[in-house]
Parts: structure tokens; C-alpha cells; sequence
């Protein structure tokens, strides 16, 4: 079977099939931006992006995502190491602490943002309701999203 | 640089780049996994390890037998097992560890591992276990109490005969995970030297290598704890993951292989340790015009079943009991107990949580009983410049900021004006409430610990600079304020610092990074590092730039005499020329406390900082929901290094706040967790939080050489008192225990 992940295409043999995701792309790819942390659906420290709809995949299986395109936060970065505007605010606005959610919540954003590029900040804390962090309290993480919305309505 | 919000670590953390334990993997890596028990506290007979050897991948079963060193360990008392050995003293007690090829081989296998074991009766009610006669849980400790704290001020008997109306109250406070998002994960890689690596996410790097040094019985410095990204502490990666490192290590030693213990959250929720419930039996005395003659309270906290740093935790609740308050006659004593539930340690406020929900609902029970306002109430007994406290301690050396902080919060949320809408409805079935709470509160350690630590500026001959503190990086971003600090201090751009990764074999042991002292400590040791290296740039450049070393100064990265200036690289290019090497070592050893166990006197503290906040919000007539509208907190952080990352302190510290007040509860059931992931265990979520406006009021400390205060637990400390007596102001409802859970059926008679 063949997965796209981050535009790559990879052929991924059968006996990864019945894999978890986030243990093909943290164990066998090397994308560790996907991280455990309650492997439950329950956090989203795990989330990516499957054809742009944010997906929690600790309980995604390998073959659940044959013939998507997959967009990890790896696949956020430009080759040569630009960083994606929205990466940017959050870096901009304090948004970050552990960064252990950060992945998570850059690519849950990124998803929101490409549906709704003129949000309140009503509906991103509904956006982010998926998405647990226990540094921030989510008010820097709202404003980063704020600020890149800007982005995403000239875009 | 946006000096504002820099983060050395930004980069990394944005683009999922940074290495967090469990994104760290060796050649011929192997996979260890813990080992518990059905037993909440059994005496064992034996352990049978013989069928789980056998399983397929399976390289070694570990257990206490296999220890070549020490297997009980503590900070304080050594009394951890980190093996079970004679007695199963808590459902999180490890019995083996089983090391496999893959994890989950490791996990299957330890399904077959036997454990043959004595039942004993289980003791978790902590006022039980202080009773004479109750079963004791380490029979060499004697008792079941760990420690007993007291305060002796005034006459208490005369406090209270001269006052004219005495309130009594009880009340409770939970369990509480610390729900760092990283679960603890320890890699432990066999260097061919001798030295054990250990990669893990933790607060206190020392700590674990004395753990692990003990177990294992091998020196300190066989042992090098290499600085990774901590996904979040909060107080809580200390003991347990440092336990989890021994016992990874011990493997790593044994097999001669690189392990890693990855733990899942159901593990982490079980074995780690908690935020103690607290029982405070609490009598105020009040005279008729609003002074608090006297105060006497009894607080037992659950210890669990090991020590940890309960008598720590439970010393600050002790010097902090009546809050930022004069009074005159105090009688205090506090007990940690051990009982057989989860073992309580260190977690973010460290034992004032718990006792501001005591005083800041006292204080508003109070005012009302007395007729007077409650802003008026708290400013007649608060402390104020030259203020004594209830140890003894005369507070006049440093600006006490209780009316300022106070001050801000009262103008910025409009508390007056907005206290008179108390009660009314906002939608048909949401009534309005709005309330304020406020403390101080001892900076760093105090008279519970030593408290230094060191600095490292290594100046290479490019003119770039390599720092390092012994301060650890947990998230809240101290490596970026410890950048900063030298930046400002030194007179450089931040562009030449690089924060070096710590390591336990580079940098003498510091302590650990908790009690909000990293920025005041690190900081600390930064501005006497300057000093010392500032000492041999200005002694070099004295003479090439001939002039007295008195005249120098550094600015914007250039050496100046008073007539003329050279670029900071070619003065350090100059010096090791001249085999002068631009490097400092500087230390911060904080100002001397001074404690008395027996009369709960002293210097408690070298200083203290002093915050408020207010919380309005709705509570839902019919479901009891209570919707939270807005919060505002002031707090004097000192002089600030970050102001991005401490509004970052203030937001994280009051969104913990609130899960505190309205949502968490680790729930145990007969000695058992029940609530052992996120699904069961509630932290708030983006939607359950309010606007937060922070307002950081600086005045610098002069007792820290760098001017900061912590700010990391103060922000913590007061969302739940508020967040009570704003439902109280909207209600007429009191609550005595946390989580407060609004009984909806029962409609609040002030609401008929």
C-alpha cells in the first residue's frame, strides 16, 4: 500500500499495515512531532492533518489511511527551514511553553483557519476544545491564532 | 531577537524538531515496562518471575533481588522502595520490571509475573492513621506521622477571650494530578567509560542522580543526566521520574544495553505522585471593629504511602496559614500522615492552594458575620511595610506590595461597581458573581532547604558565549531567561548567548527547579558570574584601552573607556592572545533563614511576593454549571527577565487554578485510582476558561541580585478562593470542598 505523507509517497509494507499511525511515523519515519501522551483520543497531542481534517491517529490504524494525504507538523516547514506564518505568531505571541501540545495544536489551528480565516476568539477556543494543554492556559495559544488568521485571509 | 517573547527553544518546539525523551532512540535499544500489583498494602511472600523470563523477547526480569545497591530512597526520609520488596504499601508500588525487545513484548510478559502476597488491612483515612493504636504502614518510622509543623505566636487562650465573635470551619481538599502532557519516560544508554547516560524529562537532574547512584551503588559521577525537553512538571517530575530513571538505568547496567521506559498514562496517573488533600479544622477570633485577634488551626494532610517531601510542602502551608494577615496570637499544627493511598509530593503552590481556599473563604465569612466589606476587612489586617508576620518576621527588606497588587486588581476588573450586579440575573437562568482572593508568599525554598546555585559563562574566542546555569528548563522558559539576564547584564546581544544543554557531570548540583526559584536563583548566580568575569575583561581592557578598569563598562557589545570604545570580540580575541581566559563561574547562595521547629519562629523566608486576583462568572440556576466570564491578577514579579513567558506563567497558573476550584479530582476508591487518563480525569479545556487579563507589577527584589521574584506558583494560588467566593457573591452559597460541585437540584436557598 502506498501512504502520502507530508506530499512524499511512501510504499509501505504489508506488515505495517496493522500499525498504529503514530507508531509508524514516530518509530519506523522518524516524524516525532506526533507525540504519545494518552493514547486515547482524549488530548490531541497526537493530532495531523488527514486530507486537511484534523485526526487524532493514536487510534488510527495504517491502512485507515491509505489514499490521504497526511500533513504532519513537519510537513509545516519549508525545505529550507521557513517556518509556516502561523508557526510564526506562535512563536510571536508566547504561545508556546513545553511544546509538547504544540504540534498538535499548530496543525488543529492550521486546519480551523484554512475553513474559517475570520474566526472570534469564541470560535477558536471551540476549535482547540480537542486539544489539551496544561502550560498555557490557552490564552497566548488564541492569540497566535488571531494574529495568523490575517495570513490565511490574504491567502 | 523580539526581545519580548524570544524563546531559545521556539524554534524546535514549533516545528516538532525538539527531542523529548521518547523521541530518543539507540542502536540495540531495549524496552522495560513496570510491573504493579491488585494490592493496595499486603506483606509479600514471593514473587515469581519464572514464566515471564520465558516469553517471547524477553531479556531480563528485574526485582528487588537483582539491586546491587541501595533499593529505599527519599529527599528526606529513604523510604521509597523503588523495587517492592517486603510489603506492597500502595496500588502504584512497582513489583518487577520486565526488559524486552519491543514494548510490546515487554508488556505482555508482564502479565506473568506472580506476585504471592499477605492482604493487610488498608489504612486511608489520615485522621485514622494519626490515631494511637492504628496499624502502623513503616513499622521503623514508628507512626504513622511523618512530621508535625507548628506555629506558637501570642497567647492563643487571651486571642480568643478578647475576641467578640468566633467563627469555626471545616474544610477539605482533594487529590490532584499534575497532567504534565509528556508521561514519564526515562532512556538510559551503557557508555563504554562506565558512565550510565540518562535522557528523561525531570525538574531536578540531582536529585535522580543520587536515586540512581544509590540503587545502583555505583559514584555520582558514573552517572551524567543529560538535559532533554521537559513536556511539563508543575512539581511533578521529580521523585517519580527519578525513581523511573533508577529502575531504567539499573536495566541499562545489568543487560549492558540501552533501555527505555516510556511510560503510558495510565502508569503515569497510578504510580506518580499527587497534590496532598489537606483536612483544615480552622477558628478565627474577630473584635467587633474587624481585627483578627486570633487564629488557631489544625491541617492533616494524606501523606500517602511514602514520604516524598510531604514535611516540605506541609512547612509552607504552616508559615503561610493566615495568609497575608497580621496576627497578633496564632496557635498552628500541621501533620503529614502516611496512609496507603497515592503518595502525595511536590505540585505547583506546594501546600498554599490548599490553605488559601481556607483563609480567602474565612476572610469573606468573616467580613460578612462582622458587617464590614471585605476589601475593607482585608485592608485593615493585611501586611504592610515593616508588618510582622505570624513566625515572628519583621517584613523590611523588600517593598511589601499587598495594598498595590490589591489596588490594580479593584481598578482593573471595576470590583466595585461590578460586585453591585451580584446576584442578578445575566440570562434567565444564570445568576452573577464576581470574587477576589489574595496572598503572599515566601520566595524559593526558605528555611525547608539549602538554596544555591551556580552559573557557567564560558566566552569563546569568537566573542560567541556559552551559558549554563543549574537550573532546569521544565517549559516556562528559563534557559530564554537566563539568556536575557546575562544579555542585560553583561551588556551583549542576545545573539551571541547560547544556552548550553545541561548535564549533571558539567555543572555543580543546584538543587532542583521548583518553588518558583529558577529565575531568582539561576538569575542569582548569572549577576555574580558577571561579576567575575567582568573582573578580567576590565582588568585586559584597562590596559589596551590605558585607562583605570574602574572606567570600563560594556554597552551594545562594544568595551568602552571614557574616550573610547572597542568591539566586545576583539577584547575577548585580545585576552586569549594573552592566555587570559574569559570565562566565570558565579554562585547565588540565597540569604540566611532561620526556623524553630518547636515555636514555628523565624526568618521563614528571605523575601516574599505578593498577588490578587478576581474571577467573574455565572452560575446556571438549573444544571449548576458555572460559566466563567473573566479573571484578573496582579502579581509583583520583580524585575521581569520575559514579559511574554511570565504572562505565560499567569495564564497557565490560573488555567490550573481553576481545574482546581471546578473540575479536578483524582478519585480513589479503596486505595485505587479511578481516574487514570484524560478521558475520567477533567483538565480544563480552551472552552472552560475565561479571558484572562495579567497585569505584572514590578518592583525590583533587592535580596535577588537579578531583582526577580518567582511568579511560576503564586499565579497558581488563588483561582479556587476566588472562583468560591465569586459563587458565594452570586449564590449565597458557601463551599467547604474542592472540587466545588453545585448540587442543581438543590436550589440555593438565596435564589427562592
Amino acid at each position: 500500500m502506498k501512504l502520502t505523507i507530508n506530499k512524499k509517497k511512501y510504499n509501505i509494507p504489508d506488515s505495517y499495515k496493522e500499525k498504529r499511525l503514530t507508531e509508524y511515523l514516530r518509530d519506523e519515519l522518524d516524524l516525532t512531532g506526533a507525540k504519545n501522551a494518552c493514547e486515547m483520543n482524549a488530548c490531541g497531542a497526537c493530532a495531523v492533518l488527514l486530507n486537511n481534517e484534523v485526526i487524532k491517529i493514536c487510534h488510527v490504524l495504517v491502512k485507515d489511511a491509505e489514499g490521504k494525504e497526511i500533513l504532519t507538523i513537519e510537513g509545516m516547514v519549508k525545505q529550507d527551514g521557513t517556518i509556516h506564518p502561523l508557526q510564526q505568531a506562535f512563536v510571536d505571541a508566547g504561545a508556546i511553553q513545553c511544546g509538547f501540545c504544540t504540534p498538535g495544536m499548530v496543525l488543529t489551528a492550521h486546519a480551523f483557519l484554512l475553513k474559517n480565516s475570520k474566526p472570534t476568539r469564541e470560535q477558536i477556543r471551540k476549535a482547540l476544545q480537542g486539544n489539551l494543554c496544561r502550560c498555557t492556559g490557552y490564552q497566548q495559544i488564541i492569540d497566535a491564532i488571531e494574529i495568523a488568521s490575517e495570513y490565511y485571509r490574504k491567502n | 531577537m523580539n526581545s519580548k517573547s524570544w524563546r531559545n527553544d521556539a524554534y524546535a518546539k514549533v516545528t516538532g524538531k525538539a527531542k523529548y525523551a521518547d523521541d530518543i532512540k539507540f542502536p540495540f535499544m531495549l524496552h522495560a515496562v513496570p510491573v504493579y500489583s491488585d494490592f493496595v498494602h499486603a506483606k509479600i511472600k514471593n514473587i515469581d518471575i519464572s514464566e515471564a523470563e520465558k516469553s517471547d523477547g524477553v531479556v531480563k526480569v528485574i526485582t528487588a533481588k537483582d539491586v546491587p545497591g541501595v533499593n529505599r530512597w527519599g529527599q528526606i526520609i529513604k523510604d521509597f522502595q523503588i523495587f517492592a520488596e517486603d510489603k506492597i504499601f500502595y496500588n502504584g508500588d512497582v513489583v518487577a520490571v520486565v526488559v524486552a525487545e519491543t514494548k510490546a513484548q515487554a508488556i505482555k510478559s508482564s502479565a506473568l509475573v506472580k506476585l504471592d502476597a499477605e492482604i493487610l488491612p488498608s489504612v486511608l483515612n489520615p485522621e485514622e492513621a494519626m490515631k494511637p493504636g492504628s496499624l502502623i504502614i513503616h513499622e521503623n518510622h514508628g507512626t504513622n506521622i511523618i512530621n508535625h509543623h507548628k506555629v506558637r505566636r501570642g497567647n492563643i487562650e487571651e486571642g480568643f477571650k478578647n475576641s467578640d465573635l468566633i467563627i469555626e470551619k471545616v474544610f477539605q481538599t482533594q487529590f490532584v494530578e499534575h497532567a504534565y502532557m509528556e508521561p514519564e519516560v526515562a532512556v538510559c544508554n551503557p557508555r563504554a567509560d562506565g558512565v550510565i547516560e540518562i535522557y528523561a524529562g525531570m525538574q531536578h537532574p540531582f536529585s535522580t542522580r543520587r536515586f540512581t547512584s544509590a540503587l545502583l551503588g555505583v559514584p555520582l559521577a558514573d552517572i551524567e543526566i543529560i538535559g532533554v525537553p521537559v513536556g511539563g512538571g508543575f512539581g511533578g517530575k521529580d521523585d517519580t521520574i527519578a525513581i523511573v530513571c533508577a529502575r531504567t538505568a539499573l536495566a541499562a547496567k545489568l543487560i549492558g544495553r540501552p533501555v527505555k521506559m516510556s511510560y503510558t498514562r495510565e502508569w503515569s496517573i497510578r504510580e506518580s505522585y499527587k497534590r496532598h488533600p489537606y483536612k483544615v479544622y480552622y477558628k478565627m477570633g474577630l473584635t467587633k471593629d474587624g481585627i483578627i485577634k486570633a487564629i488557631e488551626t489544625k491541617i492533616v494532610a494524606d501523606g500517602g504511602a511514602y514520604c516524598s517531601v510531604t514535611p516540605w510542602v506541609t512547612w509552607r502551608s504552616t508559615v503561610q496559614c493566615c495568609g497575608p494577615y497580621v496576627v497578633e496570637n496564632v496557635h498552628c499544627d500541621t501533620y503529614g500522615v502516611y496512609t496507603n493511598n497515592v503518595v502525595t509530593g511536590a505540585m505547583r503552590g506546594f501546600g498554599s492552594p490548599q490553605m488559601n481556599f481556607v483563609i480567602e473563604s474565612m476572610i469573606e465569612i468573616a467580613s460578612e458575620k462582622l458587617g464590614i466589606p471585605s476589601i475593607e476587612f482585608r485592608k485593615k489586617n493585611m501586611v504592610r511595610q515593616d508588618s510582622v508576620t505570624i513566625t515572628g518576621q519583621k517584613l523590611d527588606n523588600h517593598k511589601v506590595a499587598m495594598e498595590e497588587v490589591l489596588d490594580v486588581v479593584l481598578k482593573e476588573s471595576d470590583y466595585f461597581e461590578k460586585y453591585k450586579k451580584c446576584k442578578t440575573n445575566v440570562n434567565n437562568d444564570e445568576v452573577y458573581g464576581i470574587g477576589l482572593a489574595m496572598s503572599y508568599r515566601g520566595m524559593s525554598l526558605g528555611a525547608e532547604g539549602d538554596d544555591f546555585c551556580a552559573a557557567i559563562i564560558n566566552v569563546q574566542a569568537d566573542g560567541s558565549i556559552l551559558l549554563e546555569t543549574g537550573i532546569h528548563e521544565n517549559g516556562q522558559g528559563s534557559e530564554s531567561a537566563m539568556c536575557l539576564i546575562l544579555a542585560r547584564e553583561l551588556g551583549v546581544k542576545l545573539e551571541r548567548i547560547r544556552y548550553r544543554r545541561p548535564s549533571t557531570s558539567n555543572i555543580p548540583d543546584s538543587g532542583t527547579t521548583v518553588a518558583s526559584r529558577g529565575t531568582v536563583m539561576g538569575g542569582g548566580a548569572i549577576v555574580n558570574a558577571v561579576k567575575e568575569l567582568k573582573k578580567k575583561i576590565f582588568e585586559y581592557a584597562s590596559k589596551k584601552l590605558n585607562c583605570l578598569s574602574e572606567e570600563i563598562e560594556i554597552k551594545d557589545d562594544n568595551v568602552f573607556s571614557k574616550n573610547q570604545s572597542l568591539p566586545f570580540e576583539e577584547i575577548i580575541k585580545g585576552m586569549y592572545g594573552e592566555r587570559i581566559y574569559p570565562f566565570a563561574f558565579g554562585v547565588f547562595k540565597a540569604p540566611k533563614v532561620t526556623w524553630d521547629e518547636e515555636t514555628g519562629q523565624g526568618i521563614a523566608y528571605f523575601s516574599f511576593t505578593y498577588g490578587c486576583q478576581v474571577v467573574e462568572l455565572t452560575v446556571n440556576k438549573k444544571s449548576g454549571k458555572v460559566k466563567l466570564l473573566k479573571a484578573y491578577a496582579a502579581h509583583d514579579a520583580g524585575k521581569v527577565a520575559n514579559e511574554s513567558m511570565t504572562l505565560g506563567q499567569f495564564y497557565g497558573g490560573m488555567a490550573m487554578g481553576t481545574g482546581y476550584a471546578l473540575y479536578e479530582e483524582v478519585k480513589m476508591k479503596d486505595g485505587k485510582i479511578k481516574t487514570l487518563n484524560f478521558n475520567s480525569y477533567r483538565i480544563p479545556r480552551a472552552t472552560d476558561l475565561p479571558e484572562m487579563k495579567a497585569f505584572i507589577v514590578q518592583n525590583p527584589d533587592p535580596n535577588s541580585p537579578s531583582g526577580a521574584k518567582g511568579i511560576g506558583e503564586p499565579t497558581n494560588e488563588l483561582m479556587a478562593p476566588a472562583i468560591a467566593n465569586a459563587i458565594y457573591n452570586a449564590t449565597g452559597e458557601r463551599f467547604y470542598k474542592l472540587p466545588i460541585k453545585i448540587d442543581a437540584k438543590k436550589e440555593p436557598e438565596v435564589l427562592q
